[in-house]
């Protein structure tokens, strides 16, 4: 059995320990809004949060989640960061078909707990690994400055 | 005839409704009035009813005027979208277009996705229910605000006779209708009941563009709150009671068929469920989708490669090489389009130029794998799954399972990037194919190594341009000889006549240049073991590319600027002319560049819309970096705008892909690209700042999606040129091609 805290409830799964914390999610607690796009960390479309800090769920194993807490889009806008994130996506029309941006927005909210007013390069580096196949990039980093120029609330 | 109110709408454009069989009454159910499409007429229980009996304040039936529309009794506004939402915008914008003449906020209405049905969804200038080839707001344009206005005018109407006061002296807005010298107000849902019994007209009015109130304004998008939540739900998040999920590994060797398969260990893992054997592929069955992934490595499969066990991607080109240059062809290929004579013309001419040009396979590579869930029983089978194509989808169902259309349940959910893939079934056939073995419904995911190497891949084309130049250096004679394979002809073969392709010569056909001896052939030369398909501006994509490429030659060989080349030879097509003009002045064309930097445009009229393009590189060593593109676009009447600019920024950046990294090659028989590390795609610091700007009028409605894409190769391959002096050819552009 394995433990797992997921947006502050915790679940008691029979599932092996090797895996990845995007399937737990996903296909046994049955919270589908974090995505699955390559399997290897080569995407960004599976970001959730663990401890607070990015990290890839599809190759993250539930067993390196022991004792911490896992926080995914379902939950982000309870974040102040999230809330901000979210809130600008929509004000700047971010969004296309939207598959990546679970991810992305986790990604974002990342970057601007950690680095609240961040720079271009700050954006490149905190983003680059985070594709988006409709090419939102533009919005995404026009989003980013204006949440991070939002008070918080 | 009802009239639309003459101090509203002033010299409306009037709508003859006769044309599409639009709007013919059937029979209701409950005795509601259903309207459909193309449907015969039948007297259906509304005539028994008696329209004048009922108060509208007591009526309780909905009112449902066409295919598009629900108005229930307590106001709930259902718009029923028919084309799926994959990033494009349809399902804000096509609402826009029935909220516009029906007077309703677009906040407040209830969408739901059509279900597959050609007869009352079809899209019209593709002629079914097809989401693709830039149309959607083109095919919708005149027939959903012709719903809009039809339900209007008869929500407006039971108003008015309830009331017992002339319709003129009635208006709408938000929902409601008013009679303002009485100071009576009733809502849309309160008259619902009454308006469904009410006889169709055969015409209705149009407003006049001038009283729009949505079309052209930015409506924020309906789909994107759920979309920044995780609450959106893409094919992929389909959950089904009892669903089980399966992965599945199809013959690496591309047409390959499954020999045999030891699946002794794979059903020992812990969650593996059941092994299913198909003709060519293995799925792996289990309680999630980590069990099947280890299921199916743990399996033991051979295969037989059959043919294509040795094909490598030189040999194709070869092929198609050879085909070009007609060796050992009695016939040079189709006539696509002939003009005054440009065989003598070329011949006769004292200056000539050749070039040949190449574009590699692609992947569409939408970053949501392809995935389908089915449960088949004996009396029904239900499809969950994001599909461009649902009436395919439902058919290929048919085929599999001998069950009727009725019977075939397609639930359509948001796609996570089209792209053109997801115009094709062959996933779902698939995964139909898998469900019918199981008691139980599967979803089944494919990883990303199987979509990328399993696809249906962009065409590899090898074209040939030649022109014959004047004393000055403009082309007086004009050939194009598209060759590669024909996607047409497996999609929708009747649509290729006498071995014409036509989406492979789109673009290519009507070159805004050298257009009073022209030649345009095309020849067919399919690639062993690959299964071409749509990629994100189909034949335009490749075609531009080639001709704004070769145009860019001819000015170099003119010893004239680029822009002033073309500007000076596009006169009958001005807003082609307005487009190319905008988009360099607001680049700031001919202005200094530092080193290894160029500027580079294109200019094109593709899927109804005009779009020229100003792109900025930097050319390094070992890579080429676009860092600016300037857009301007002329789409014709401006549904939502800034849609429009988010087509063209998102199309600007998928072709920026295609145009720097991306092709798919084969070596013994497999796809050797497998997954985002070897295929690359443009990335956030990758991405180049994006400016776009609108030439708005009142000209028809053309389409966005795409222009943008097939806009941008040409415009980096010609500031690479620039840059560099060097001329690139060939797709992608890296810098080892250059050629001296």
């Amino acid at each position: 059995m394995v433990t797992l805290n997921v947006n502050g409830k915790d679940h008691a799964l029979d599932i092996p320990d090797d895996m990845p914390i995007l399937w737990a999610v996903r296909d046994v607690i049955g919270l589908t809004g974090t995505k699955f796009g390559c399997g290897k960390a080569l995407c960004g479309a599976c970001t959730v949060h663990l401890d607070g800090n990015p990290i890839r769920s599809c190759v993250t194993p539930v067993s390196a989640a022991a004792g911490k807490k896992i926080t995914t889009i379902e939950a982000i806008g309870d974040t102040p960061e999230g809330r901000k994130v979210q809130q600008a996506w929509l004000a700047l029309e971010v969004v296309q078909c939207g598959y990546c941006q679970s991810g992305q927005v986790m990604a974002a909210s990342a970057l601007l707990k950690s680095t609240p007013n961040p720079t271009d390069q700050d954006i490149d580096q905190a983003m680059a690994g985070n594709i988006c196949r409709c090419g939102t990039y533009p919005r995404i980093r026009a989003a980013i400055k204006q949440a991070a120029n939002v008070k918080a609330a | 005839m009802m009239t639309r109110l003459e101090t509203e709408l002033p010299a409306l454009p009037e709508t003859g409704l006769a044309r599409r069989e639009f709007l013919i009454a059937t029979a209701g159910v409950g005795g509601g009035l259903v309207l459909g499409f193309l449907l015969p007429r039948v007297m259906g229980p509304q005539a028994k009813h008696g329209a004048e009996t009922s108060t509208f304040r007591t009526e309780s039936r909905p009112f449902v005027p066409n295919a598009f529309i629900r108005v229930d009794p307590d106001g709930l506004v259902t718009l029923t979208v028919h084309k799926v939402e994959m990033g494009q915008g349809t399902f804000t914008s096509i609402p826009m277009l029935v909220a516009e003449e029906m007077d309703i906020d677009l906040a407040k209405v209830k969408l739901e996705q059509a279900p597959a049905d050609d007869k009352k969804y079809a899209d019209p200038i593709l002629g079914s229910q097809v989401t693709g080839g830039s149309t959607s707001i083109r095919g919708a344009w005149k027939p959903l605000r012709e719903a809009g206005a039809m339900a209007r005018i008869l929500l407006l109407t039971a108003a008015s006779k309830q009331w017992n006061v002339p319709l003129e002296e009635c208006t709408t807005s938000g929902g409601m209708i008013s009679h303002g010298k009485s100071g009576k107000t009733v809502s849309y849902g309160e008259v619902a009941g009454a308006a469904a019994l009410l006889p169709i007209p055969q015409k209705v009015q149009l407003k006049d563009p001038q009283h729009y109130r949505l079309i052209g304004t930015p409506a924020k998008r309906l789909d994107t709150p759920s979309k920044v939540n995780g609450q959106a739900k893409f094919g992929i998040d389909a959950q089904v009671p009892n669903m089980k999920i399966a992965t599945v590994a199809a013959s690496p060797i591309l047409g390959g068929k499954l020999t045999s398969v030891d699946d002794s260990k794979a059903r020992s893992i812990k969650g593996v469920v059941q092994v299913v054997k198909l003709e060519d592929a293995v799925a792996v069955v289990a309680d999630h989708m980590w069990a099947a992934k280890q299921g199916l490595a743990a399996l033991d499969i051979k295969w037989d490669g059959g043919r294509n066990a040795s094909l490598d991607i030189k040999d194709i080109v070869g092929q198609l090489q050879e085909a070009s240059n007609n060796q050992g062809r009695a016939a040079p290929g189709v006539v696509a389009r002939s003009v005054g004579d440009f065989r003598k013309t070329f011949e006769q001419s004292k200056h000539r130029f050749e070039a040949t040009y190449q574009v590699p396979f692609l992947s569409q590579a939408g970053l949501e794998p392809m995935n389908c869930t089915v449960h088949v029983q004996p009396d029904r089978c239900d499809i969950w799954v994001g599909t461009q194509v649902p009436t395919l989808a439902q058919a290929g169902a048919m085929t599999l399972t001998k069950l009727p259309a009725e019977k075939i349940f397609i639930h359509n959910h948001y796609i996570g990037g089209g792209f053109g893939r997801r115009l094709d079934v062959d996933f779902i056939n698939q995964a139909v194919a898998i469900a019918k073995q199981l008691p139980y419904p599967v979803k089944v995911v494919w990883t990303r190594e199987e979509d990328m190497q399993h696809g249906i891949y962009r065409p590899y084309y090898y074209d040939k341009l030649s022109a014959a130049l004047d004393d000055q250096g403009k082309p007086i004679a004009w050939s194009h000889r598209v060759t590669g394979s024909s996607v047409m002809s497996r999609w929708v073969p009747q649509m290729v006549e006498n071995g014409l392709d036509p989406d492979a010569v789109e673009g290519a056909r009507d070159p805004l240049y050298a257009r009073d001896n022209l030649l345009v052939e095309y020849i067919r030369q399919e690639p062993p073991g690959i299964v071409t398909g749509w990629w994100r501006g189909v034949g335009v994509t490749h075609n531009m590319f080639m001709i704004e490429s070769f145009i860019d030659e001819l000015a170099h060989l003119a010893k004239q600027d680029p822009l002033a080349y073309r500007l000076s030879q596009i006169d009958h097509v001005p807003r082609a002319k307005a487009v190319l003009q905008l988009a360099a002045d607001k680049a700031g064309w001919g202005g200094a560049l530092p080193q290894n930097q160029g500027r580079g445009l294109s200019v094109q009229f593709a899927f109804g819309s005009y779009v020229a393009q100003v792109a900025e590189v930097e050319v390094g060593k070992d890579d080429i970096r676009v860092k600016r593109v300037v857009c301007a676009v002329d789409c014709g009447t401006v549904v939502n705008p800034d849609t429009v600019v988010a087509q063209m920024e998102g199309g600007i950046i998928f072709g920026i892909s295609g145009a720097l990294y991306d092709q798919i090659t084969v070596k013994q028989g497999r796809v050797e690209q497998s997954n985002f590390d070897n295929y690359r795609v443009l990335r956030m610091n990758e991405a180049p700042v994006i400016e776009v700007h609108l030439i708005r009028n009142n000209e028809a409605p053309g389409g966005v999606g795409e222009p943008g894409t097939a806009a941008v190769a040409p415009a980096i391959a010609n500031a690479v040129f620039a840059a560099t002096g060097k001329r690139i050819r060939t797709l992608p552009l890296v810098p080892s091609l250059m050629q001296t």
